[in-house]
């Protein structure tokens, strides 16, 4: 193994020792499919980081994706893990956690995916405070289909779709999750992959809808029809604009143009009852003795 | 607190690098450069410049999208502070 | 002489559990019958939206649940609840979602989902006249061949087709048990008066319910692929939380469950999915048949329509005309061997449905010219006149 390292990649500086997030990635898929630059896998890695820092069980750990770029993470991680249709991740993990909430279940998917196709389920989600943590990876148009502008590129930005510029205003997603009822709402963008680690095992740990979104280049679609620059320059960009601003107020923390100040944080944490415990505690008090606690809920 | 010998060690994994240059642009460091050869992909790898200054803090294996380098650190935190 | 086909080999692996078991002597509609047969079948989970007439069924089930230990949940729309039912599915329980034409027509989504990645589940459909909002309180028959063909791309289904609200229980357990067994979607396809009419259901005592119960795999995990099968074709299951890290996804995939973007990996895949059906449709199949071997005319009907039809046979033979009566009961896979049999042996079928000609193209298909097949359709909204279906009996004989 050391030997054809070494045969392959004279420059290689040493034998290596395994990347320690790799126990958590499917080594035989790789090299992934996402373009150089491409941010998705900065927070897969940072995923991968959070499970193993925050200790959770990796077996009772499962992912959810829908379809796009970003709906690829679940077949690249080495954890149950279910690559479904387009928009629908989020009710799929509704229905996996129900029948189990021994398992920590994350919805990792894109923007398009999850505001989109699948936004009423977003809502609805965040609206009933479903214990999942979903994980939103916003890289501002349509990856998978080559570029088209979606419900979250800015205003006047170009996708093959919008030939002449976006007329239309994106959505503000940590502002949606919050008046929906999310427990917990952040935002980084894969430069802050420190700041990202650390919500991911915050929000794995929440009980009700834990909900972040992750800003993230797309160098080869969006960035370049745009003319943006290449993808290290847009992560120099997200470092230089970006403005960390813990409990923002979320009306107030839009990303409706091409170029403007990012406002990063954790926005939202708060503690309303998880959709499980609200369902259980409510049924236990309406009816008393007749009601039956699911088998498979017990602990 | 000027190092005494390395206290990260830098790994990579060239064939998985894509080329993106995050690791170098953002090595706190600046300990890294890209390899005058390229990979199996066509890509300049990143390389170490002088292992000295690697500190081990793994900014380059948190931004590196493709999995392809990372540091470890070769002395604790706490055998830094006491010594 | 009423007879069904010979028993399919003996699928059932285990008896009720009681806890979901209402036994006694009942009277209630299809759609609470249903209901009452899914929670006999094991069934722990149901996640649906409303839509008449398919509602009584979410309704009962929201009720029941929580006194026998399972969830129910009202998603936001049918993708969400043909979904939802699909996580829950492979988190090990039985599930369930019902819906009625626009919903059902939403689901076909997540039916080619269910299909892909062979997640046991049962949908019921109380049919509905269409197309779109059409009659939402009034019954058709129109969604017979959606339910076969409606996601996109090749797979096989099993529909099952009940005509009173006893069978509404008995079927809606089979359809539970085949689905465990064959890991497909498996739909009851009611229609508006069944769900809604009232009779006599009997409910068995729990340990006289068979049950299958999901086979899981005993292999261990170096050994274990997600999509590996034996000669039946059908995987053995595996469950999310049990360590075994598996990938299941909506594209052509492996064995292993992943990715696997070549017409080589299709091949194969979409081979298995349909074959591990038609294989083994002679175990599946079900009907009904009375006096069909050498009849002058045979009356192929359905759901309401078969009760409909048994007048307008009573009607026929008191005039002297040679009627058989046929009833498929699973409707997919069809009875193609019968039906094929039957062509031989009878001197024409005539097929009232409420549509305009579905399952009487698959008679004819089968049928392939060598006697008459005579479709009495039907718009929906309510049910054939008998004195229609006669005329069409008495056409085929020249009286």
């Amino acid at each position: 193994m050391k030997k054809q390292t070494k045969k392959e990649t004279p420059l290689s500086i040493e034998p290596r020792p395994q990347n320690p997030i790799e126990s958590l990635i499917r080594m035989e898929r790789l090299p992934h499919m996402w373009c150089p630059g491409c941010g998705i896998g900065i927070s897969m890695g940072a995923f991968a980081r959070a499970v193993l820092e925050s200790g959770i069980d990796q077996n009772l750990l499962s992912v959810v994706s829908g379809i796009g770029c970003t709906g690829r993470v679940a077949g690249y991680l080495r954890l149950d893990s279910f690559h479904t249709t387009h928009g629908r991740a989020i009710p799929f993990a509704t229905g996996l956690k129900l029948a189990n909430p021994k398992l920590k279940v994350v919805v990792y998917s894109g923007d398009g995916d999850l505001t989109s196709i699948g936004g009423n389920h977003l809502i609805h989600a965040a609206r009933r405070n479903v214990d999942l943590t979903v994980i939103l990876v916003n890289n501002l148009n349509y990856g998978m289909t080559g570029g088209q502008f979606g419900p979250t590129t800015p205003h006047e930005a170009f996708g093959t779709t919008a030939p002449y510029g976006n007329y239309e205003y994106p959505l503000n997603l940590p502002y949606l999750m919050d008046v929906c009822g999310a427990n917990y709402v952040a935002r980084w963008t894969v430069y802050h992959v420190r700041q990202l680690t650390r919500a991911m095992v915050e929000a794995m740990n929440k009980d009700g809808l834990s909900f972040i979104e992750v800003i993230s280049p797309c160098p080869e679609l969006y960035l370049r029809r745009n003319r943006l620059g290449d993808a290290l320059q847009e992560m120099v960009y997200l470092k230089e604009n970006s403005r960390i601003q813990n409990g923002a107020e979320t009306r107030s923390v839009a990303i409706e143009q091409k170029r403007q100040e990012i406002i990063v944080g954790k926005f939202v944490d708060r503690e309303r009852p998880g959709y499980i415990q609200a369902m259980d505690e409510h049924l236990g008090k309406a009816m008393g003795a007749r009601y039956q606690r699911p088998s498979f809920w017990e602990k | 607190m000027p190092a005494k010998g390395p206290r990260g060690k830098v790994h990579t994994v060239a064939d998985r690098c894509k080329g993106c240059g995050f690791c170098i642009e953002f090595c706190p460091l600046k300990a890294l450069r890209a390899s005058g050869t390229m990979n199996r992909g066509g890509f300049h790898f990143p390389e170490i410049v002088t292992p000295d200054k690697c500190s081990g803090c793994n900014m380059c294996g948190m931004v590196c999208p493709d999995f392809a380098i990372w540091s470890e650190k070769l002395i604790s935190e706490k055998d830094e502070s006491e010594s | 002489m009423k007879k069904t086909n010979p028993k399919a080999k003996d699928l059932n692996h285990a008896t009720a559990d009681p806890k979901g078991v209402l036994t006694g002597v009942h009277f209630m509609n299809g759609d609470q019958s249903a209901c009452e047969g899914a929670l006999a079948a094991g069934c722990r989970f149901v996640a649906g939206y409303p839509i008449t007439p398919s509602t009584e069924i979410v309704e009962r089930f929201a009720s029941r649940i929580p006194t026998v230990g399972g969830v129910f949940i009202q998603m936001e729309d049918e993708l969400a609840s043909s979904i939802a039912i699909q996580g829950a599915a492979w988190a090990g329980l039985k599930t369930m979602t019902v819906s009625s034409g626009p919903g059902f027509t939403l689901m076909m989504e997540h039916i080619g989902l269910a299909a892909m990645l062979e997640t046991p589940c049962v949908i019921i459909d109380v049919q509905r006249a269409g197309p779109s909002t059409g009659l939402p309180t009034l019954p058709g028959q129109a969604d017979m061949m959606q339910v076969r063909w409606g996601s996109h791309g090749d797979y096989e289904v099993i529909a099952l087709v009940p005509n009173s609200p006893q069978e509404c229980f008995d079927l809606t357990i089979q359809a539970f048990n085949l689905s465990e067994e064959f890991r497909v979607p498996t739909f009851v396809m009611m229609d508006e008066c069944v769900g809604h009419m009232a009779e006599r259901v009997v409910i068995p005592p729990a340990e006289k319910i068979k049950v299958f119960n999901r086979r899981y795999t005993t292999l261990p995990i170096e050994e274990y692929l997600p999509y590996r099968t034996g000669k039946d074709l059908v995987p053995w299951f595996v469950k999310a939380g049990t360590g075994r890290r598996f990938h299941i996804t909506g594209l052509t995939h492996d064995e292993r469950g992943y990715p696997t973007m070549n017409a080589e990996a299709q091949g194969k895949l979409v081979h298995r999915l349909v074959e591990k059906i038609r294989t083994n449709a002679e175990q599946i199949v079900r009907f009904e048949e009375e006096d069909c071997e050498g009849a002058e005319v045979i009356v192929l009907s359905y759901g309401i329509t078969s009760r409909v039809a048994s007048r307008a046979v009573e009607m026929a033979r008191k005039q002297g005309i040679k009627v058989g009566r046929f009833r498929p009961i699973v409707v997919w896979p069809f009875p193609e061997k019968r039906i094929r049999q039957l062509a031989g042996m009878a001197g024409g079928f005539v097929v009232p449905e409420l549509n305009y000609g579905q399952i009487s193209l698959e008679v004819e298909r089968l049928v392939a010219g060598k006697v008459p097949v005579t479709l009495v359709p039907h718009g929906g909204g309510t049910v054939h006149q008998p004195e229609d279906i006669l005329r069409a009996i008495r056409e085929i004989v020249r009286l």
